[in-house]
């Protein structure tokens, strides 16, 4: 058994009991980040923040959402929005930061991408980042039905049926998933609890996992350098700062961090009170109503360049691409051959391969919203075959890559 | 400065991908209607100047318009109860108390002379096949009938509330509450105000037997209206987020400019009343709007003090690691 | 050797605008848990005092708790009368007295049970006893029946107002603040 004294101080009888001065130093002081590094490094702490405002606006929705269909609509858009103090504010943070939280994965993706931090004993990084944004994605899928409004209905009906399979036909999974031949209370019920409990329980673990994945291969850095972290440390430690390739997690990495917080936080509350629309679709104003397919059907802009994967092709083989397309990215670390975990930019062919899928990616994201028709129908069709082309040739680009 | 640089670049495609998905991908699903400012340019404008006690006689005579209109003001009730008024007239003929302030004049001299025409549906009214608009035409008292309509214009005018006078929601229940319900509450200065039903305010009832047998009276009214327009005519409780107020003010406008062959009417609207039907809209269906923009304000200068701080404390921290 | 952890000026005032932003929000959740507007609305009830009879126990019903409602004959008048302490339980509407109390027993919040030929309630739990100006007759609760705010308008008593006369019965110690 440990050897307790009488405590000298709280901060002492905390220590004796806790060791809170060696969890800080691990976690905190001692726990080495590379100096070279920009602002992209800071969109985990982004993340972490937007992540905590959802939570934080979510309970106090959920103090007064009722999930019942003759009641779920009116509780938050006359509940919430006008009655409960406040509720407006929660519903605003709440919904554009559920579409802000995507700009930022997606940008915390693609700088993944660019600077390789996915290889070289970095891959549990990437898979655990890549199980959050599933995680994620199903969270916002679930929330989005909350209100029950027309998008979150005909949005229920449409995605659930992508699970009939085509011409598979398993209408018995799509009735089961919904627990009715609709979407209708069951279901509502159902997704209420998903997004108010089993996906969070599920994205709090891998965010632990996430960070986890980090401790052993270390934070990557812009010019993908190896760096001694041990040697670099005690450089450190001893006092030479100026010299080290290394700082602290806190405070040097965390004053950074909150720097890049705050400019991000005036751009997220100027959408909060001025520019909400965008994520705020008026469609899902309307009361939800099963007779009445709203005009225009489309995701919220995060799932778009997925779902025009879907749209160009026949049925099932919409349904396949589809299905690729969710699964792709997590083979990266194992398609990309190159034994270099530099940036992109110094990285031959995969420079251009980095680059010609992010704008695949917007262009299919911009085709997903229009209307299918005419020029946009092929615009979209090309977009979603070079999608699939580039992953094709992703191993072979990155087979003949010359080390750097 | 290479962390500009980057900046940049993510701004851009972030900017881009925004422009994509919204401002373009919805210039390509609506078509942009833009408004004429309730300008009604294709009535014909009121020549003759109106005198307000001709007019009263002739809407009480010749005109026989409280045959089915109440006039409050005038201390004449409504001949019928809104649910009867509708299975007999397809929707409760407005009360003219207020007409005078909330339509625009030119309107009201059309309608006077030719609803169906006035209210662009024709499609649905033709006399030609025997479809007869519920409101009779007026062929005039014997007079010139141009000065007999400027006359009860100016009549309708002369009693009706000063534009200060008119509240939103009297402009909304004139305009558009007998077809269309906002089952919200709301509160406005300080005074509660209930839902609104399309035969008026949804009162407290003790007595579960009362609040039903006003439930059926409402249901009574819808039906009765649902068989008038073809389909019941939506809640507005939250059309200001659900369509906004372009939409609203050019669909109320010419509601031909979005839905053709709809059988909503045009009510002609003064520019002025439009703007105080949308005060209401937004009164139940935002009505934290001030306190948004209120709170916004204080928010956003506390968030650049607060980044302020961050950048100067990063400043100290990172003078040692440079 | 200095402790790399510790917060410069700058770190600290940045702490302190952080600090700031947490309490203000603290504000807004507070709000968010405040009784709904249409809650505190609904915390007013209207009775028509012309409705009742006489002897007869009527429940109503005034934030989510019960309030009995018992018009006096001329015989309990004038019985009250006799006692300044019942009379003044009670509340007079036009020519008429009522007893108007909250049906909860005062001493663990049971209801009592009206006896017409007694003229007395009687609480099940734990026998306590009260007359029909609502006095307690019979211990253990501590004091008659508490009566709610209330003011009277015209024949009418809209409960959750506090009229004069309410006040008055705050003020000579006749209920407590129900």
């Amino acid at each position: 058994m440990a050897h307790f004294t009488k405590a000298t101080s709280l901060h002492d009888w905390l220590n004796q009991r806790l060791g809170i001065d060696t969890v800080r130093r691990v976690m905190a002081t001692e726990y080495w980040i590379p100096k070279n590094i920009n602002f992209l490094w800071a969109m985990g702490m982004v993340l972490a923040i937007t992540f905590g405002l959802l939570l934080i606006s979510g309970i106090f929705l959920l103090m007064y959402y009722q999930p019942n269909v003759a009641t779920a609509f009116d509780s938050v858009n006359y509940t919430i929005m006008q009655e409960v103090g406040y509720g407006w504010l929660w519903r605003h943070i709440h919904g554009v930061a559920a579409s802000v939280v995507f700009l930022i994965i997606y940008i915390h993706m693609f700088t993944g991408i660019y600077y390789g931090s996915y290889k070289k004993g970095r891959e549990m990084i990437w898979l655990s980042g890549m199980l959050l944004f599933v995680a994620f994605s199903a969270e916002a899928f679930s929330g989005y039905m909350l209100p029950w409004g027309q998008m979150s209905y005909w949005a229920g009906m449409v995605i659930t049926n992508l699970f009939a399979g085509g011409s598979l036909h398993a209408d018995g999974l799509v009735e089961w998933i919904r627990g009715d031949y609709v979407p209708a209370q069951a279901f509502l019920n159902r997704f209420f609890m998903l997004h108010v409990l089993l996906i969070p329980l599920a994205i709090l673990g891998l965010i632990g996992l996430h960070f986890g994945a980090l401790r052993i291969p270390h934070v990557n850095n812009q010019d993908g350098e190896e760096i001694d972290f041990e040697a670099e440390a005690a450089k450190y430690k001893a006092g030479d700062k100026a010299n080290s390739k290394v700082i602290a997690f806190v405070n040097d990495f965390m004053s950074k961090d909150m720097m890049v917080v705050g400019i991000y936080l005036i751009f997220f509350f100027y959408l909060v009170f001025y520019h909400y629309d965008f994520a705020m679709d008026p469609v899902n104003f309307d009361p939800a109503n099963g007779l009445k397919t709203p005009a225009h059907i489309y995701p919220e802009w995060y799932f778009l360049w997925s779902y025009e994967i879907l749209r160009p092709f026949s049925t099932d083989v919409g349904l396949i691409a589809f299905a690729f397309a969710q699964v792709i990215f997590f083979a990266l670390p194992f398609l990309d051959k190159s034994p270099n975990a530099v940036p992109a930019s110094r990285r031959g062919l995969f420079k251009f391969w980095f680059w010609a899928m992010l704008i695949d990616m917007i262009i299919l994201t911009a085709m997903g919203k229009v209307p299918p028709e005419g020029l946009f129908s092929t615009i979209g069709l090309y977009a979603a075959l070079t999608f699939i082309g580039l992953w094709i040739a992703l191993p072979f680009i990155t087979k003949f890559e010359k080390k750097v | 400065m290479k962390e500009l640089f980057i900046l940049a670049v993510v701004t851009v495609f972030t900017l881009l991908t925004y422009y994509l998905v919204e401002p373009f991908a919805h210039s390509q699903m609506h078509k942009h209607v833009e408004s004429e400012g309730f300008a009604y340019k294709d009535l014909p404008a009121l020549t003759k100047k109106g005198d307000a006690a001709r007019g009263k006689d002739l809407v009480m005579g010749a005109g026989a318009c409280a045959g089915c209109h109440g006039i409050e003001v005038e201390g004449m009730p409504a001949p019928m109860d809104p649910v009867t008024a509708a299975q007999s007239y397809g929707v409760n003929p407005p009360d003219l108390s207020n007409a005078g302030a909330v339509f625009d004049p030119k309107f009201l001299a059309a309608l006077i002379k030719n609803p169906a025409h006035a209210l662009m549906v024709e499609h649905k009214f033709d006399a030609n096949k025997g479809q007869m608009h519920p409101m009779t035409s007026f062929y005039g008292a014997g007079g010139d009938l141009d000065q007999e309509v400027a006359d009860m214009v100016a009549y309708l005018q002369s009693i009706a509330p000063k534009a200060e006078e008119l509240t939103p929601k009297m402009a909304f229940e004139t305009a558009c509450g007998r077809c269309h319900a906002i089952h919200y509450p709301y509160v406005k200065d300080g005074e509660a105000h209930p839902a609104w039903t399309q035969i008026g305010e949804k009162p407290t009832f003790k007595k579960k037997q009362d609040a039903l047998a006003f439930e059926t009276k409402v249901l009574d009214y819808q039906d009765a209206l649902t068989k008038y327009m073809g389909t019941l005519p939506p809640d507005l409780s939250m059309y200001i987020r659900s369509r906004g107020e372009h939409y609203i003010k050019t669909f109320v406008e010419n509601p031909q400019n979005y839905l053709k062959g709809t059988a909503m009417p045009r009510v002609g609207v003064s520019a002025e009343s439009a703007e105080k039907i949308i005060e209401h809209l937004e009164d139940v269906g935002d009505s934290k709007r001030h306190m948004r923009e209120e709170i916004g304000k204080n928010v956003m200068i506390y968030i650049i003090i607060f980044a302020i701080f961050a950048i100067l404390w990063k400043k100290e921290v990172w003078k040692e690691l440079h | 050797m200095k402790n790399s952890s510790r917060r410069g000026f700058m770190g600290k005032a940045f702490g302190a605008v952080a600090g700031v932003g947490a309490v203000a929000s603290l504000y807004a959740m507070k709000r968010s848990w405040d009784p709904l507007p249409s809650v505190k609305a609904a915390g007013f009830t209207t009775l028509d005092m012309s409705a009742y009879k006489e002897n007869e126990l009527v429940t109503e019903k005034w934030r989510g708790k019960p309030i009995f409602v018992l018009k006096q004959t001329a015989e309990m008048v004038k019985k009250a009368k006799s006692n300044p302490k019942d009379i003044e339980r009670l509340i007079k509407v036009g020519n008429d007295y009522f007893m108007v109390c909250l049906g909860l027993c005062t001493h663990l919040g049971c209801i009592p049970g009206y006896n017409p030929e007694e003229k007395s309630f009687l609480c099940a739990c734990h026998g306590g006893m009260y007359d029909f100006t609502g006095d307690v007759t019979k211990a253990p609760p501590p004091r008659g029946l508490d009566i709610p705010p209330f003011k009277i308008d015209g024949n009418k008593l809209v409960l959750g107002e506090e009229g004069p006369e309410y006040k008055k019965m705050l003020e000579n110690g006749t209920t407590l603040r129900a």
